[in-house]
């Protein structure tokens, strides 16, 4: 069978030490920092890209995508014992978790949420090997027009689906599109928006758009409602969960799972729709839903598997058509181009071990995850007491470093402070950073498949709309548009993610 | 007086710098259709953004939205100063003030700063992080700049 070839193909690149060491180090480190209080997956994963550059492109690959799904992990952890979410996807965990935490359950709760994650994971990573073949497949058919109609329905779908103004979102959308210009003009050699200095030839690193807007605008936002964490942190005790509750959770995690791996593949915030959902729905099919929001394992189950599931599908986009599904997959595009690897369906054919070993390297991950980190609790525990004033200047320097290591230039340094800045004031207007690191990280690849395709055309614009794929593609974007500035469509949006 | 002033000044920022994208395109080539110019897109995108800036704009009058909350204009300062810091003494200086100057800064911007700690964490900090990425891992950076006479 041409899967198992081909997943053997995977583990013996992932099995080799060099790709478990790295799988292991991104997991840890990824689980420290999602435990570590105020740092989200996105400025984690952008600030310890640098490190990676080094390494040949699978193991960098692979402990990137380890430290992703080590934060999720790690951002339920805080989310079950402090009752602070790590990241949005784990919101709704601290709702049921934190209560079983208090009725001294924690380690029930983690243990739930370790083996819904554990389920949902094999689940996602076996989809992805199982669908991500004939999507390339398709994909390997598409030409210039096609992928630029897939790419602006990439970018409404991340509209629709991001939380807060629709308009505001579409303009942040744009604005990232335009700061993507910015450099020399690969077809003309004309420097654009580069206010006429060498140090911006080469454009606007992605690192430090996304470690300014999202690392610094989220430790500006922290230290304006800085208070200090309590160190009482519930004592951790009894994991393993009885027959009763593992009877309670096996339906939850299965549900989640599903609706997860189906939500993850979506454009936009999938994994933590996905959890928002999950909840929802099991508090409405469950046959006492006054014990949620009072320590239901059920709430914790569902939505933990269906996060966990969501993040590992959204590798599916990436890894096939090259389209970013969230930030942290677009920092993965921008890694990958780095590496010199062109991100879309060719991967699979002409970079097979590469392919194949990140993901069953998401599996190995994964087991790492259990394994490690239900024994390792205590240490997990001790970092989330690590008081905040002492953790940011550090991570500060940690910016600086890492900005100037990307092109040796202090130029990065100063660009960093602008855009953590930038990041703040927008922050404060409602308008989310995840749509314009979308739109900067696709803005250059835009306008070149639209260059082609009108080449090909010979200049005939209509060509996005005679060739049956990509005008089914406009056309979903401009009805999903359409629909969600409904009203009424609007009002239930808003709904749907203040949901509790 | 706008009635959400969240979007009044998203719309303002949006139409500022679609209007400052557009200026600075003005002198990139438009191309033709068969061969678009390095202009085409950035005008396009530009037009986009003063659009939905003013849409915005428009909007801020007439429909009512939550209020914006103050901008802890002392907390960015804190964090900013520090980085820019960095940046100014990094290649002067070198990299071991440079660190100290970071964690010095922008620790002020806490509550619950404290003198003695700061600077404890930020001396330990300056070694281990000039050990580990100067000497270690080779960041082209002195440890101790030119203004020493190294």
């Amino acid at each position: 069978m041409e899967l198992l070839s081909n997943l053997s193909l995977g583990l013996e690149t992932a099995l080799t030490l060099n790709n478990l060491f790295f799988c292991l180090v991104g997991v840890f480190l990824g689980t420290a920092i999602g435990v570590l209080p105020g740092l989200g997956p996105t400025a984690t994963i952008a600030m310890l890209l640098p490190i990676t550059f080094g390494l040949p492109p699978v193991s960098s690959l692979i402990m990137l995508s380890g430290i992703y799904y080590g934060a999720q992990y790690g951002g339920s952890t805080t989310a079950i014992l402090v009752n602070l979410p790590g990241e949005s996807s784990s919101v709704v965990t601290a709702l049921d978790g934190y209560q079983m935490a208090k009725q001294g359950r924690a380690g029930k709760a983690l243990a739930t949420a370790a083996i819904g994650s554990f389920f949902a994971g094999t689940v996602a990573t076996l989809l992805l090997a199982l669908f991500a073949p004939p999507l390339a497949d398709i994909a390997l058919q598409f030409g210039a027009a096609e992928y630029f109609s897939l790419m602006v329905v990439g970018l409404v779908a991340s509209v629709v689906l991001a939380s807060g103004s629709l308009l505001q979102a579409l303009g942040m959308i744009v604005l990232g599109l335009l700061l993507g210009m910015a450099g020399t003009d690969v077809n003309s050699g004309l420097e654009r928006y580069t206010f006429e200095t060498p140090y911006m030839a080469e454009g606007i690193n992605f690192v430090i758009l996304a470690m300014g807007m999202f690392g610094l605008g989220e430790i500006i936002k922290n230290l304006e409602e800085e208070h200090l964490r309590s160190a009482m942190v519930a004592k951790v005790h009894g994991l393993m969960p009885n027959k009763e509750d593992f009877k309670r959770m096996a339906w939850p995690i299965i549900r989640g799972t599903g609706l997860g791996s189906l939500l993850g593949i979506l454009p936009g915030g999938g994994a933590m729709l996905a959890s928002f959902a999950s909840y929802s729905i099991e508090k409405k099919i469950s046959k006492t839903p006054e014990q949620f929001g009072k320590g239901a394992i059920e709430g914790v189950a569902g939505p933990e598997s269906a996060n966990n599931a969501g993040a590992q599908t959204s590798f599916i986009p990436l890894l096939t058509l090259g389209i970013p599904s969230n930030p942290v997959m677009a920092l993965m595009i921008g890694a990958m181009i780095i590496q010199g690897i062109t991100p879309g369906p060719a991967v699979m054919t002409e970079q097979p071990t590469l392919f194949w070993g990140i993901i069953v390297s998401m599996w190995i991950g994964n087991l790492f995850l259990v394994v490690l980190n239900l024994p390792l609790i205590g240490i997990w525990v001790k970092m989330i007491s690590v008081p905040y004033h002492f953790l940011y200047p550090a991570i500060l320097v940690f910016c600086c470093i890492g900005a100037f290591s990307l092109g040796n230039k202090v130029f990065d340094i100063y660009l960093l402070a602008g855009f953590g800045v930038l990041g703040y004031i927008f922050s404060k207007l409602k308008c989310e950073p995840a749509p314009l690191l979308l739109g900067f990280i696709l803005g250059p690849m835009m306008e070149e498949y639209l260059r082609r395709a009108l080449l090909l055309s010979r200049g005939d614009v209509t060509v996005l709309v005679t060739r049956p794929i990509s005008a089914t593609m406009l056309a979903i974007a401009i009805i999903a548009l359409i629909v969600v500035f409904l009203p009424s469509i609007q009002k239930k949006r808003e709904e749907a993610f203040h949901e509790e | 007086m706008p009635k959400d002033l969240r979007d009044f000044w998203a719309g303002l920022l949006y139409l500022f710098i679609g209007a400052a994208a557009l200026y600075m395109a003005k002198d990139y080539e438009m191309g033709t259709a068969v061969s678009m110019g390095p202009g085409y897109f950035p005008i396009v995108l530009s037009g986009l953004l003063i659009l939905i800036g003013s849409i915005s704009l428009i909007r801020s009058f007439i429909v009512e939205g939550e209020p914006l909350e103050g901008f802890a204009v002392s907390k960015i300062l804190y964090v900013t100063v520090s980085i820019v810091a960095f940046a100014l003494v990094v290649e002067g200086a070198g990299f071991a003030i440079a660190v100290i100057l970071v964690f010095a800064i922008s620790a002020m911007g806490s509550k619950f700063f404290n003198w003695k700690f700061t600077l404890g964490i930020a001396l330990a900090s300056s070694i281990f992080c000039s050990l580990l990425f100067v000497k270690g891992l080779g960041i082209p950076l002195p440890i101790f700049g030119s203004w020493f006479g190294m």
